[in-house]
């Protein structure tokens, strides 16, 4: 598939497209982690962000600042005394922000989920997860797959409401009394 | 230099009720003498243990009812190794700290208090070093139950 900026168009000026896809495509392209590792899953997270496989090919490009990021990957065992702290960097985050859970510890405890006192078993009981990576480590690739799956995640974002939630608040709507009943 | 000549050196200088098991693995020595056989066997010119390797706590579990500390031992200048032992009540296992001898011991002490809850007398700074500070209980002993709930977050799988 040819990238928006690649296509031949053959008059100039103008280019037509949805607001929705133009949105969609600048958050899916420029999708800065923060930078932050947590065990063994970092060193493949690190690889991957290097030249080998150069995750700056996606715009993916990591920030030292949570109130900079988009997505936070969550790379590594996840202790119950990290978890506040983890929580903490996911509240400092701007919206919309992502999260991906890379490689078993994080995804459900790992090989800690019986024995390991100290390990949260799976991350998303303390923030909530888009996309999981398994793997103990996950290779560079699977992180990869993990970013294009959250890409084609964000390619889905639209501007409409959701028909479910119009419906409850039309409810609530109705179901409100009006000032003067109380 | 061997144990023995060791042995008859804290013999000598502490008495006779200050080692309550001797063979050739290791020394046990009783739990109030530890400061004096250590600053003896650290400074005495002819054994001169000036480095602590290792600092162990043991949970001998509900059966035995006991707590041990091993002190693995290195002279440097005459590369010399010595193991010693203290045994502890498991209902109060109170040790005395070494940690003004070898600094090694600070961070060794806090980790056995962390894990296994023995109490050491006269350390400089006894709290937690690798769980957090709010935590309950000590996961290394024999009888550990963990907690349900850690702010808010489920424990168990």
């Amino acid at each position: 598939m040819k990238g928006l900026l690649d296509q031949q168009f053959e008059e100039d000026n103008i280019v037509l497209s949805q607001v929705e896809d133009l949105l969609n495509w600048a958050r899916l392209s420029s999708l800065w982690p923060m930078g932050f590792g947590l065990a063994c899953c970092a060193i493949e997270m690190m690889q991957t962000m290097a030249s080998g496989y150069d995750l700056d090919r996606f715009g993916v490009f990591p920030r030292p600042s949570p109130r900079q990021s988009d997505v936070m990957i969550v790379a590594g065992t996840v202790t119950f005394k990290m978890a506040d702290r983890l929580r903490r960097l996911y509240e400092q985050m701007p919206e919309p922000r992502y999260v991906i859970s890379m490689g078993s510890c994080s995804n459900c405890g790992g090989p800690y989920w019986e024995h390991g006192y100290h390990v949260v078993k799976g991350v998303d009981r303390i923030v909530p997860v888009d996309v999981y990576v398994p793997g103990c480590p996950p290779r560079p690739e699977a992180l990869i797959g993990g970013f294009l799956k959250l890409q084609e995640k964000i390619r889905q974002h639209t501007l409409v409401a959701p028909q479910a939630i119009l419906d409850i608040e039309a409810q609530e709507a109705r179901n409100q009394k009006p000032d003067f009943a109380v | 230099m061997i144990q023995t000549t060791i042995q008859e050196i804290i013999v000598a200088t502490l008495g006779d009720a200050t080692i309550e098991q001797a063979n050739e693995q290791y020394l046990q020595i009783v739990p109030e003498k530890l400061p004096a056989v250590c600053q003896l066997i650290h400074t005495h010119e002819t054994c001169y243990f000036d480095m602590l390797s290792c600092l162990t706590g043991l949970d001998n579990g509900t059966t035995q009812q006991t707590m041990e500390v091993v002190y693995n031992l290195y002279s440097i200048p005459y590369e010399q190794k010595l193991t010693l032992k203290v045994v502890v009540p498991r209902e109060n296992p109170v040790v005395p700290s070494v940690s003004h001898l070898w600094k090694t011991a600070d961070w060794h002490e806090r980790e056995a208090f962390d894990l296994l809850g023995i109490i050491f007398s006269n350390h400089p700074n006894l709290r937690r070093i690798l769980l957090p500070e709010d935590w309950e209980g000590h996961p290394l002993r024999k009888d550990y139950q963990a907690q349900e709930y850690y702010h808010g977050i489920q424990v168990k799988y």
